[in-house]
């Protein structure tokens, strides 16, 4: 089976994220006051084809653990997980 | 000395590292592949600056993969010595072999200036030549080059004292202003607890010369020659 898995990797609490620091900075030079934090994250969208929803999710977090996050400064989260239709999404 | 300078996809420093250490050192030097994995015979192994695999995903992601880091990680197991410079050391980080990871520069903009770095450690094979409190003119280059650990492991790196160079002002002080990446105590450079590790942000390829404005690199190169000299005796 085909999976479509959604997975998202942060930088772990208290890793500076300078990045979402001047996003919030121009939001609230744009007067969006009641905005208090931003943080950015990244989202990879992986199809993978397994013998079933469990071997897939096991290849997702040993790809997440090992290549798509730093586990020094990140964390990363399985988000979705769904069989694809045709084709996939792709 | 035996020196071997690593080309990874996209690495742009590894000509200028070549000729600081063949041309202006006097070493045998020799290019190897990011596939290579004869290092064996070698002195020094340097990982260049550059772009390894267009800083795709995270600096040094990729290259950590590569089979030559699988053979420069046996290398310095074997007491080797490794000089990772700007993107060489942000692939040692992720490779594991040095502590802590690089995110971007507290300014998010790509800094090419000079800064100036304390010597903080002469008691390393990069850093013989010089004293303790030396003050070198060395420019950096990089998006990447905030260093960050989480405080177990940062008081870990200062504890083991792992810290090598230091941002400071052309004084020596140590302080905010003289910091130009956001670097968690103004770290721009560390080793690993043998000692035969190094990594920095500055590039000391980049000021080996009088024409190029600096030859304060210099006695990083000098120092490693020393003591490879000295070890064989």
């Amino acid at each position: 089976m085909r999976y479509n898995i959604r997975i998202a990797v942060e930088r772990k609490k208290g890793v500076a994220d300078p990045e979402g620091k001047t996003i919030f900075e121009a939001l609230g030079r744009l007067g969006y006051e009641k905005v208090e934090s931003v943080r950015v994250a990244k989202l990879f969208d992986v199809v993978i084809n397994a013998q079933d929803e469990n071997e897939a999710k096991s290849v997702a977090e040993e790809i997440s653990e090992r290549v798509l996050s730093n586990p020094v400064i990140e964390t990363f989260t399985i988000l979705s997980i769904s069989e694809t239709g045709d084709g996939g999404n792709e | 000395m035996k020196a071997g300078v690593v080309i990874f996809p996209g690495s742009n420093c590894d000509r200028d590292t070549y000729w600081v250490l063949s041309k202006v050192l006097g070493a045998e030097t020799r290019y190897l592949w990011h596939d290579d994995t004869q290092i064996d015979d070698l002195d020094l192994v340097v990982l260049p600056g550059g772009f390894s695999y267009g800083d795709y995903l995270r600096t040094g992601a990729f290259a950590r993969f590569s089979p030559i880091m699988k053979a420069v990680a046996d290398f310095a197991k074997n007491g080797g010595i490794v000089l990772g410079i700007c993107n060489g050391f942000q692939i040692l980080l992720e490779a594991g072999l040095l502590e802590g990871a690089m995110i971007p520069n507290k300014s998010l903009r790509f800094i090419c200036d000079w800064v100036r770095i304390r010597v903080e450690r002469n008691d390393t094979p990069f850093t013989a030549n010089a004293k303790i409190g030396d003050v070198l003119k060395i420019p950096i280059a990089h998006f990447e080059g905030n260093y960050f650990a989480p405080k177990e492991i940062l008081s870990k790196v200062e504890k083991n004292h792992l810290v090598v160079f230091r941002y400071c002002t052309e004084n020596g002080d140590i302080t905010e202003d003289a910091n130009p990446n956001g670097s968690l105590n103004n770290i721009a450079g560390i080793a690993n607890e043998q000692g035969n590790i190094l990594g920095m942000m500055p590039h000391p390829e980049r000021a080996s010369e009088a024409i190029l404005g600096s030859e304060d690199g210099k006695v990083i190169f000098e120092s490693i020659a020393k003591y490879i000299k000295q070890k064989r005796g």
